[in-house]
């Protein structure tokens, strides 16, 4: 029988995700998946927070708790609550009223939800997103309705940032355009830029009236302190101007699965910040009426409660800092081996990715031949390797680069 | 030149010039001595010269001055205005959500043992696979169709946990958008209220077919049947799978073969909309009959499901989005696209609410449970439709017909009172419903029918 959806092709698999489908079914002992980004335990596991669970045992305590629909812009108090982790707790834009928050299904959903409103309500229609940057980045914005151009970011040569090329492309850009900015630890390369130059940045996107859309994924998992890593934000809060800000929860508190996220959208005055809330419910109501419940629940819990926001910064302090230890590690195993080339910025990247400089052919080879799964643009997540596996990677690593083709 | 910059910055932020405007042209700035360079200047900013800098100073008008404040959600706003009031006898009929006979929030047990038994087990909350996670997909499809239904087992149903039912329609229509260009989506009328922002979101198109007959507060059948007919070949007809929303009034079944009858007739593609079941009748396999029946034709049906009413998991958002297709190979590449369209909507949906349908629906003994609470629910509501039938007949002496509150079934009733009627329950008697004429009888309590029969019986004759 003909069907109706004959002409409906097979997608591709997701490029990122893909990864640990293909790693699923390797039947070899040996097999790494360095991935996608979700953290592992030394011991190669996912790991639940324990202050995560604490929180849910006193959510599952409370008898009084029901599962009545949110409103469309989510948990107040969990809104609340974000916007004061990434702009501070005396941020004068909260106290000001100038901060319109929803909450949104983690990194994703906030980054769409934003750039669904943009397409709506701003004469800009072009964001500029750094090269490279997250792989699902273009098509959030496409979808929603925004074309994308790319600014340079990332320099091969140095394995650092192209500072000028940044600054040029930026400098080029019509006023007003939208700029994707990573708040810190640039996804996939790791690279951030220094304070003195997000200053620079902050004054050339200022003098261009350009729009910040800053992507907060990582905060506390970069440097392993939640302010640091939100300097930038506050950077550009700081002096007035208005900008977005897509929250992510799912490293930081490990809440991958419960899409726990927000936007907020920083206004330059109270009642437009109050309009604007009211047309985010239009663009959200359409979509999937109001967000889920219990990872924001969790994350309230943890960030109103003084005790358990402490152990939190703890307990993400220590996933920080096991990374930046894989990271000495890797580094330290290459340059024993004498691999050539220069592995330095495998200790200047920071956050759960590291930009090898791996091309897609020697990348292809190590799955082959070591089972080492990531993405082809030479990314890896250090967050998926441990003191034990940092050898056979090494060791891959080495082969590749080595190998004669 | 810059104190005109000025001066223009200023006159606009009451104008509310909308970014429209702007962009339509309507503020021209490259014919006055305003444009310092030949790019089109940002009005929302003052340029002040330094030499061969420029350093721009942002003025104090927000480059989002021009959005206007939208209008509160007709169905959600409803909640909101219950909240503010403070009247004692104040009652709310909006949001089709289950309350109990003293009208509190209901937490089902087994949903309550589902939370408790989670947490014991501590698994781990890695993202789930952008198609939901596996066990839930399984269960659902099965709950739909009966799981020994020969399309499950032949591998012919897509199945993608999505965001309740607005996030599993939304997911629908983005593919009909980008795979059936073009094609309508026709809606009863009336409908829910956020089916047509759902397709006009998605950029699909929709019309209506006739439904609802005030005369007889019942179904139009013969418009409903040649409204069907009229539309292009292949659009997608949107149906109700049990328990209609807003109208509590469903096909027969005889009906629903007829309706069965001309969409295959017109190669139209069913797409029903499936939040109510066991929610209607009590019982989960029959208010699925008509999906079911479909299906058993051979027909490829599209099928969205929403647990926030039968499980009481509202806020959890778990539903899914249901294809059944021809061949497995379709399912597949059906399957394929539609997680290409939650990727960068959502990257992955959430897990919690799908662990707790999952783990409900996969155990025998939860399952049994969660059958009778769901006949506990159903029956309150059926109770509720007597008490409120027998409150009006015995109160209203204008001889006026009142058993299509009987014969309407789920969880609302449409009053047929008009805007004003509705206006009146709310401002004289701090009733809360939406302005169709909708009320939520899982709103209700038996106590609270007196009550309701006089606001109804008051705004029905003493106002127009």
């Amino acid at each position: 029988m003909a069907s109706v959806f004959a002409s409906i092709v097979q997608a591709p698999e997701d490029p990122i995700l893909g990864v640990t489908v293909a790693y699923n079914k390797d039947p070899s002992p040996n097999k790494l998946n360095l991935g996608v980004g979700a953290y592992r335990t030394e011991e190669g596991k996912p790991l639940v927070l324990n202050v995560v669970r604490k929180a849910e045992q006193l959510l599952v305590n409370d008898l009084s708790r029901v599962k009545e629909y949110l409103p469309i812009l989510g948990l107040a108090e969990f809104n609340k609550l974000s916007a004061k982790l990434i702009l501070g707790d005396d941020s004068p834009a909260i106290q000001e009223n100038r901060v319109a928050t929803a909450q949104c299904l983690s990194g994703t959903g906030s980054l769409r939800v934003g750039a669904e409103f943009l397409a709506k309500h701003y004469h800009e229609r072009t964001i500029y997103i750094p090269l490279p940057t997250w792989g699902n980045h273009p098509k959030v914005f496409t979808m929603a309705g925004l074309s994308v151009k790319t600014y340079r970011y990332y320099d091969p040569a140095t394995r650092g940032l192209d500072f000028q090329g940044l600054l040029e492309d930026l400098g080029a850009a019509p006023a007003g355009a939208i700029v994707l900015l990573h708040a810190c630890a640039h996804n996939p390369t790791g690279v951030d830029p220094t304070v003195e130059q997000w200053e620079q940045i902050r004054q050339l996107m200022r003098s261009k009236g350009l729009l910040s859309f800053f992507d907060s994924a990582y905060q506390g998992f970069a440097s392993g302190s939640l302010d640091t890593d939100a300097q930038p934000v506050r950077m550009f809060v700081a002096d007035g101007g208005e900008c977005f800000i897509a929250q992510s929860y799912a490293k930081n508190m490990g809440l991958y699965g419960e899409r726990v996220g927000a936007l907020s959208i920083v206004c330059k005055a109270a009642d437009v910040a109050s309009r604007v809330e009211s047309q985010l419910k239009l663009v959200i109501r359409p979509m999937y009426s109001n967000p889920p419940i219990h990872g924001a629940s969790i994350a309230a819990t943890i960030l109103k409660n003084s005790d358990m926001y402490n152990e939190w910064k703890v307990e993400l302090k220590a996933m920080a800092d096991r990374i930046i230890s894989m990271r000495k590690q890797l580094f330290d195993a290459l340059t024993a081996k004498g691999t050539p080339g220069d592995w330095s910025h495998i200790i200047k990247q920071i956050g759960m990715f590291t930009f090898t400089g791996l091309n897609s052919d020697q990348v292809a080879f190590m799955t082959k031949e070591y089972h080492i799964y990531m993405t082809s643009d030479g990314r890896i997540s250090m967050a998926g390797l441990s003191s034990s596996t940092v050898p056979h990677l090494a060791d891959a690593i080495h082969a590749a680069v080595t190998r004669s083709c | 030149m810059a104190s005109s910059v000025l001066s223009l910055a200023s006159a606009t932020p009451s104008a509310s010039l909308s970014s429209h405007e702007i962009s339509k042209g309507k503020l021209n700035l490259g014919s006055t001595s305003l444009c310092f360079s030949k790019e089109k200047t940002n009005p929302f900013i003052k340029t002040k010269s330094f030499g061969r800098v420029s350093m721009v100073v942002a003025s104090n008008v927000s480059r989002f001055e021009g959005i206007t404040m939208a209008p509160p959600d007709p169905i959600l706003g409803v909640s909101e205005a219950f909240k503010a009031d403070n009247h004692e006898l104040k009652l709310n009929l909006g949001v089709g959500a289950y309350r109990t006979e003293e009208l509190q929030p209901y937490v089902l047990n087994v949903v309550k043992k589902a939370d408790q038994l989670l947490l014991e087990k501590g698994e781990n909350r890695e993202y789930l696979p952008i198609e939901g996670l596996a066990a839930f997909n399984k269960v659902t499809a099965e709950l739909l169709l009966g799981a020994d239904n020969p399309v499950i087992k032949q591998q012919k149903v897509a199945t993608v946990q999505g965001l309740s039912g607005t996030g599993s329609l939304r997911l629908a229509a983005a593919l009909i958008e980008r795979y059936f260009p073009g094609a309508k989506v026709l809606i009863s009328s009336p409908t829910w209220g956020n089916h047509k922002n759902i397709f006009n979101d998605a950029r699909v198109p929709w019309s209506e077919y006739r439904y609802y007959d005030p005369k007889t507060v019942g179904l139009d059948f013969e418009g409903m049947i040649s409204d069907i007919k009229a539309a292009p070949e292949g659009s997608f007809i949107l149906l109700h799978g049990c328990a209609h929303n807003p109208t509590g009034i469903d096909p027969t079944p005889e009906q629903w073969e007829k309706i069965a009858d001309v969409i295959q007739e017109k190669n139209h593609i069913p797409f029903f909309d499936i939040a109510y079941q066991g929610f209607a009748s009590g019982s989960l396999d029959a208010d699925a009959s008509s999906v079911r029946m479909f299906v058993a034709r051979g027909m490829e049906v599209v099928a969205a499901q929403s647990y926030s009413k039968n499980l009481g998991l509202y806020a959890e958002r778990i539903g899914a989005i249901n294809v059944v297709c021809s061949s497995p190979d379709a399912a597949a590449r059906v399957k394929s696209q539609l997680k290409r369209i939650a990727r960068p909507m959502y990257s992955n949906p959430p897990v919690h609410g799908a662990r707790i349908v999952a783990n409900v629906v996969g155990d025998p003994t939860l399952f049994k449970e969660w059958n009778e609470e769901m006949e506990m629910m159903a029956g309150r509501i059926k109770n509720v439709r007597q008490k409120l039938y027998d409150s009006l007949s015995s109160k209203d002496k204008s001889g006026k017909d009142w058993s299509f509150v009987l014969k309407q079934i789920g969880m609302f009733s449409f009053t047929g009172l008009n805007k004003a009627q509705c206006d009146n329950m709310t401002n004289k008697w701090h009733v809360y419903m939406t302005k169709d004429g909708r009320i939520s009888l899982a709103g209700l309590s038996l106590a609270k029918c007196e009550y309701l029969a006089d606001a109804i019986i008051d705004s029905y004759h003493n106002v127009s």
